[in-house]
């Protein structure tokens, strides 16, 4: 991705789409994905973008995810 | 963040930092990468697993997609406005309205 090895598997995006984000807040719904992801977190994976919607929210969007920051990787430092 | 507001090391870290900008919000910041022990503390402190974080008044916001998705919403300006903030573009948009009269 960039200054990583070639193929390194340590940045991710994931779209979570439930009915369990009904009625929580940005946050919550994040915790709620970070919570079952906190094995991976810890082992190796480096930055982790959540989009977190409910399916009426998912339904009423347009269902483009938009590309996520370049991490910029500390500058190769 | 990662990083100094003026040389983010980290895209995410960058997102927040032009978010703050276009709010005009005044903020301080502390640079994870130059404290091995703030970086993991920070991560416990607010049960969060990823940097940046953002806190508004001392309690946490979210990271950079909560960030972006406030701002896009318009949430973040309410928000701002609560622990009273205005936010630069309120003052812009009440601005257009005034021209506009």
């Amino acid at each position: 991705m960039h200054n990583v090895p070639k193929g390194a598997e340590t940045h991710f995006k994931v779209v979570v789409v439930s009915e369990q984000f009904e009625g929580l807040a940005l946050l919550k719904r994040h915790r709620l994905v970070n919570d079952i992801l906190k094995e991976e977190l810890q082992n190796g994976v480096h930055a982790l973008s959540i989009v977190a919607k409910t399916p009426q929210q998912w339904e009423s969007s347009d269902k483009v995810v938009e590309s996520s920051p370049n991490c910029r990787g500390g500058f190769g430092k | 963040m990662k990083g100094v507001p003026d040389a983010p090391r980290c895209g995410f870290s960058n997102a927040v930092v032009q978010i703050m900008r276009m709010h005009a919000v005044p903020y301080e910041s502390c640079d994870v990468l130059a404290d091995e022990n703030i970086r993991q503390g920070i991560k416990e402190y607010s049960n969060w697993p990823t940097i940046p974080q953002v806190f508004i008044n001392g309690e946490f916001v979210g990271g950079c997609d909560i960030m972006l998705q406030m701002h896009q919403s318009g949430e973040l300006v309410e928000e701002l406005k609560k622990v009273g903030i205005k936010s630069a573009l309120l003052t812009a948009e009440e601005a257009k309205k005034e021209n506009s009269k």
